[in-house]
């Protein structure tokens, strides 16, 4: 087990150099160059000198590239100058974090609590209408793109019929303290829950339209992971047995076809980053991805370089915590 | 379903799934009277209602395409009611005589854009795929065949590539270019394919170097290139048709998304459906029909390239054949 682990740290880190590498370039061909990413481009000629200097761009490329992972090192990513003009890159991605992290949480819930049991039903009920139904829906599910499903629901629930909040994290007029940032936890601590439930309001439509991505995949692994298990030999031994039915599905069905979406819901998250870049712009919702939809719209280059990064560092790390917990849970995985 | 740990060894599985057809196939020639993958795949299919719908809408799509300037009463770029956008309040006309669907907030009429707009779509679901395919084609092989250390070069970039989420790959490379075109959209679109396309054919590639056809084509002194031009190749192209149309659906939705964000093609004289949804946004709640017709014709052709890549996948698979 620890050698697995190790191998995987060693792979890791193999990736997130070659990753730097590829964030370094990708800063240096930005149009304008790193000066203009971080001044933007209205700079006078003499303040992009200065910062030409101060960041070593008169040096050799070797250099820059180390002194560019010294700035991430410390966290040092520049200034916003349109997301929030002045704000420090890192401290908006921070100040964000929080409500794309309930966001995602509340989108991958809805997505598990559908995916799965539709999934084990269209499974155990193979060709029949709910499985062809429920089949044709995940792959329209595909085919609609993540921020017109965003549009509808607003344009249906809260322009329309006015039952849920058009936009936002929580109505601004509400009084409400923020401890944590996670506004529906904070109103909970504080014993505000009317700021609580004016928070969780704010997430059920862009969290519907954000769960349209995981669903559809979740619930295809679902069924085809029963369709498989269910036509194993030991499933076959437990019935010669005269196990119960009830045994067989909890024990030997289910258990053993979790193990293949496990895997899956925790590979969402770099869809459901992708996708909260959309459906948090539709609603602006102050998260992240509504961070970065701004920064790339706007071309606030501090903002999405930092973004950038964070973005693929927390899909490498997710990755790897992803396959430690198969491990622990398939030995077989192990030995691969 | 393999125990699939990555979105890596998903892909590894597609290519390997092929390549357990073509061994199965060979074992069992006389059972099939002689018939290759191919015809197999075709007789499952044409009984297959899904493979068809998906077949005739996207069949359709490409009809509209070629037939749309025909069809189309006015100039996608022409402003027959920019009178009225200029002298109404109102900044989107609605339908009137000569105008069915209305016209867009620069008086252009609606139905002829929705129309043309089939054409640049079509064109970037195609392109994108295309070089998406070409560059993976080239990694893939070269992985593949040579094995040893192009293999562990080429992968190595290829996972990290992989380790990108796809769409925010495709936001930083629109991000890139200083003026965005219809070119920058289709070329962030089509970078992102490219890991993908070449984990596939390497995948398969890998399969085949030690397969019986291929042994005896270097046992009978066959160039190792002619070998994988020949032989190893085209037995590839499984998997690969499988995912180039899943992929047009893919790159028609993506480029919606950056015309979205704004990274998309600004130049709208020939209109592309995407972009027109992207443009349609802030005139959502008052004019949603703006998004609805973009919107739809996207959702219907993307579910036409799907629908026959699911069916596709779906046939060619020696596991659902059982």
């Amino acid at each position: 087990m620890l050698r697995f682990v190790v191998r995987r740290l060693l792979q890791m880190a193999g990736v997130m150099i070659v990753l730097s590498f590829l964030i370094f370039a990708w800063l240096r061909s930005l149009p304008g160059g790193p000066v203009s990413a971080i001044l933007g481009e209205r700079a006078t000629p003499a303040t992009r000198a200065a910062l030409e200097k101060a960041f070593g761009l008169d040096r050799p490329i070797w250099e820059q590239y180390l002194l560019f992972l010294d700035r991430i090192a410390h966290g040092n990513f520049g200034a916003s100058i349109r997301v929030q003009a002045g704000t420090d890159a890192l401290e908006i991605f921070l100040d964000r974090l929080p409500g794309t992290i309930e966001l995602t949480i509340f989108a991958l819930t809805i997505a598990i609590s559908i995916g799965i049991p539709l999934g084990y039903l269209a499974a155990r009920r193979r060709a029949t209408i709910l499985d062809n139904v429920s089949i044709i829906g995940s792959l329209v599910g595909v085919a609609v793109p993540v921020f017109f499903l965003a549009f509808l629901l607003k344009y249906v629930f809260a322009v329309q019929l006015g039952w849920l909040p058009v936009s936002g994290r929580q109505t601004p007029t509400i009084d409400a303290t923020h401890i944590t940032n996670f506004f529906i936890l904070d109103g909970l601590i504080t014993g505000e829950y009317d700021a609580a439930w004016d928070a969780f309001l704010h997430l059920i439509l862009p969290g519907l339209a954000l769960a349209s991505i995981p669903f559809a995949i979740i619930f295809r692994i679902t069924r085809a992971s029963v369709l498989e298990v269910l036509d194993e030999d030991y499933v076959r031994t437990a019935e010669a047995k005269g196990l119960t039915s009830r045994v067989i599905r909890g024990r030997h069905v289910l258990r053993n076809a979790m193990l293949p979406v496990t895997t899956v819901i925790g590979l969402q998250v770099g869809s459901l980053l992708a996708g909260a870049v959309l459906t948090e712009r539709v609603f602006s919702f102050r998260g992240v991805g509504d961070a970065l939809a701004v920064a790339s719209t706007e071309r606030d280059y501090a903002v999405l370089q930092m973004l950038i990064i964070a973005a693929a560092a927390v899909y490498v790390i997710v990755n790897l915590l992803v396959d430690i917990a198969y491990a622990i849970i398939d030995p077989r995985v192990r030995t691969r | 379903m393999n125990l699939m740990s990555s979105k890596k060894e998903r892909i590894d599985s597609l290519a390997a799934s092929v390549a357990e057809v073509e061994v199965a196939e060979a074992g069992t020639v006389k059972d099939t009277g002689g018939e290759s993958l191919i015809a197999g795949a075709w007789r499952r299919l044409r009984r297959n209602p899904i493979f068809l719908i998906g077949l005739t809408l996207t069949a359709l799509f490409v009809l509209l395409a070629i037939i749309s300037p025909w069809l189309a009463p006015w100039d996608p770029a022409a402003q027959p009611l920019i009178d009225k956008v200029e002298r109404q309040s109102n900044p989107v006309p609605g339908p009137e005589p000569g105008h069915p669907l209305g016209g867009d907030n620069r008086g252009r009429d609606l139905l002829s854009r929705v129309l043309i707009g089939s054409q640049q779509t079509l064109v970037v679901g195609v392109v994108a795929t295309l070089i998406g395919l070409s560059g993976g084609l080239v990694l893939g092989t070269v992985a593949g065949a040579f094995g040893g250390w192009a293999d562990a070069l080429v992968m190595r970039v290829v996972d990290v590539m992989l380790s990108i989420p796809g769409l925010l790959l495709a936001f930083s490379l629109a991000a890139l270019a200083a003026r965005p075109s219809q070119w920058t959209v289709i070329i962030a679109i089509a970078i992102v394919q490219i890991p993908i396309f070449a984990r596939l054919l390497r995948g398969s590639m890998l399969a085949q170097r030690h397969s019986d056809h291929v042994l005896a084509a270097r046992a009978l002194g066959v160039r190792p290139s002619l070998i994988v031009m020949r032989h190893m190749l085209p037995n590839s192209m499984g998997p690969v048709i499988v995912q180039s149309t899943l992929v047009v659906a893919t790159s028609i939705i993506d480029a919606a998304a950056l015309s979205f964000l704004g990274l998309g093609n600004p130049d709208d004289r020939r209109p592309e459906w995407g972009q027109m949804l992207g443009a349609s946004q802030q005139y959502l709640n008052e004019h949603p029909h703006l998004a609805f017709w973009p919107a739809g014709c996207i959702i219907v052709v993307a579910l036409g390239f799907t629908l026959m890549g699911e069916s596709l996948r779906e046939a060619l698979d020696p596991k659902t054949r059982r």
